[in-house]
């Protein structure tokens, strides 16, 4: 299955061995290894509970492993905590859009506009983060001046929470985003105003991992995917190729008779 | 089908005296200055037109209204402390032992026990920073009951005894006006520190510590500083009234000042730390009148407290506050 990998088109960014994790009996991620280089785009699939949430996890470090390694650039970052993890540029949005509610949205912006690691980047004190905040807004579709901006982001409709997500990692500079089924619960019209983002994103030499249902629109902007099913990869490659193998038909549509 | 339902508008006023419209007449400029200066002007003409018993009973309330500012700080950061004693009774120790053992002067031992106090606090909480909710509400609880209990089981610090013949200060009117003082510091310094990225930083942790660490913000230092930060201002009170009382005994670590500042919170209106101050002005003194009362007292105290949280439980502030800012009026809506 691994010869099967997708374009590679930078340095090595993400590597992951032997990853496992296992909830007292259940074992959720079981020695999954693979390779991510700088720029690729990888969807990550497959059936509900086949830990695809749990390996954005172990990866971001909010859930420490029972096995195996994770490096980023060369570095061991398994274990990490997971501000350590997003201070080296890893930045991720959660499958449940939480935002927080009783701050304006673009003040939602400013809470990664603090770290340290944002403050570094650009060499001391950051300027009037508020500003910074409501450009970035406007790189993910905030209409510049609008009143959503200034809104309580707990009052905000559901495709701009999911805007907002997008903007904070923005915001940390991440090298590495990994996007937890951003586009589920987007409308039509939603889906084609965020599709360009990510895109964007892409153009810019950001590596992003999504993990999706909606498989049509993720194969449309994968350059890769990796199917997991309890626990385990059960293939990766070109998204045209991995939906051809029988077992990713049997487990994620079932047998089709 | 038509129906009648309550709605809230508001008043003219305040619409017209937002911005720099306030500054266009004195009824306007007034309606927006009062507010903030008000307290300021009563809370330093206050000592001078007191008697002496209540110039004391002053003191107490500005401790308690310091407590509860501080309860109200931690809660912002999502951190229910059941535990002011212990900031205020390490604060009360320290100071009395650096009196007692070095003779240092007053104006040594309160900074001392100040600082030293925070950073006791905020390192015997460092393990359970972790904890959420009410687990961590039940260590806070628990730990002054414990430092208590030690002192009493191993004599150290005096024991039961506790520490007696402290420097005291020079008058009653330094007392009043050093506490009053720091009060407004606190008080005006908290709505400051709220409204900083800073700040929002610690509310975001309260409402998402999750999405603030994905934001590379390490919440666990953040946490500690807000401890420092409250443990710090709960020590000065501790120390400053045992140079009042000249005296430090066990029960600096009593349930007293951790559940009487909630209480003011609670009572007065949590999140706004104007509700705290307002809280602890109104029960403290309440408490006092109601001394001559007798044994009835602590009754009529706790059906007071119950009728105000129920009868207004978003908090005396948040009442008053909308009353001024907004009117009612039945409106008739298409249902």
């Amino acid at each position: 299955m691994s010869e099967t990998t997708g374009v590679k088109k930078g340095e090595l960014l993400l590597k992951v061995r032997g990853l496992s994790k296992n909830f007292g009996g259940v074992r959720a991620v079981i020695g999954v290894d693979f390779d991510l280089h700088q720029g690729e785009l990888l969807g990550l699939i497959g059936p509900n509970g086949s830990g695809k949430t749990t390996l954005a996890n172990l990866i971001t470090g909010f859930i420490k492993p029972s096995e195996g390694r994770v490096e980023y650039r060369g570095k061991n970052i398994t274990g990490l905590m997971p501000y350590r993890i997003a201070r080296l540029g890893i930045a991720r949005t959660f499958q449940m859009a939480k935002p927080f509610a009783d701050l304006p949205a673009f003040k939602n912006i400013v809470i990664p506009l603090f770290s340290p690691r944002v403050r570094g980047l650009s060499g001391g004190r950051y300027g009037d983060r508020d500003s910074v905040a409501k450009d970035l807004l406007e790189d993910v579709g905030f209409e510049r001046d609008s009143s959503v901006t200034f809104k309580a982001a707990g009052s905000l409709p559901h495709g701009y929470l999911k805007r907002l997500e997008l903007a904070k990692c923005l915001a940390l500079r991440a090298d590495l985003i990994i996007l937890d089924e951003l586009f589920s619960g987007l409308s039509i019209a939603e889906l084609a105003s965020i599709v360009p983002i990510i895109e964007k994103m892409m153009m810019e030499g950001k590596t992003i991992i999504m993990i999706e249902h909606r498989l049509r629109e993720l194969f449309r902007i994968a350059d890769r995917v990796i199917v997991l099913n309890f626990g385990q990869i059960i293939a990766d490659g070109k998204p045209s190729e991995v939906m051809e193998s029988d077992e990713v038909k049997h487990a994620y549509l079932g047998t089709e008779d | 089908m038509k129906q009648k339902r309550r709605e809230r508008i508001d008043r003219g006023i305040k619409v017209r005296s937002d911005d720099i419209f306030a500054l266009t007449s004195y009824r306007e400029f007034l309606y927006v200055s009062v507010p903030p200066v008000a307290p300021i002007i009563l809370l330093l003409a206050l000592p001078l037109i007191l008697p002496l018993y209540w110039q004391k009973v002053l003191i107490t309330t500005a401790v308690f209204a310091i407590l509860a500012l501080s309860w109200d700080f931690l809660v912002t950061v999502g951190m229910v402390s059941l535990g002011q004693a212990l900031f205020f009774g390490v604060g009360a120790y320290l100071a009395g032992y650096f009196d007692l053992r070095f003779g240092l002067p007053i104006w040594t031992t309160i900074p001392l026990a100040t600082l030293m106090g925070g950073l006791i606090s905020a390192i015997l909480l460092l393990p359970v920073l972790r904890l959420r909710g009410v687990y961590f509400s039940m260590v806070t609880l628990v730990l002054p009951l414990m430092f208590e209990r030690t002192i009493e089981a191993t004599g150290w610090l005096g024991g039961t005894e506790g520490l007696t013949g402290l420097k005291s200060f020079s008058n009653i009117w330094v007392e009043c006006y050093l506490i009053v003082i720091v009060l407004l510091l606190v008080f005006f310094g908290f709505r400051r520190l709220v409204t900083t990225d800073y700040g929002l930083v610690l509310k975001a942790i309260n409402n998402n510590d999750r999405a603030v660490m994905s934001g590379g913000i390490n919440i666990y230092w953040m946490k500690a500083q807000a401890l420092f930060i409250t443990g710090s201002i709960g020590a000065f009170c501790g120390a400053f009234m045992t140079h009042v009382y000249m005296f430090v005994g066990m029960p600096v670590f009593a349930l007293d000042y951790s559940i009487l500042p909630l209480a003011s919170a609670v009572v007065g209106g949590m999140g706004s730390f104007a509700g705290s101050l307002l809280g602890a002005f109104i029960l403290v003194p309440l408490s006092e009148a109601l001394r001559g009362i007798g044994g009835l007292r602590t009754v009529i105290y706790a059906i007071s407290l119950v009728v105000f949280i129920v009868a207004i439980p978003e908090g005396i502030f948040h009442y008053v506050q909308r009353k001024y800012q907004q009117f009612e009026r039945w409106a008739t809506v298409d249902n």
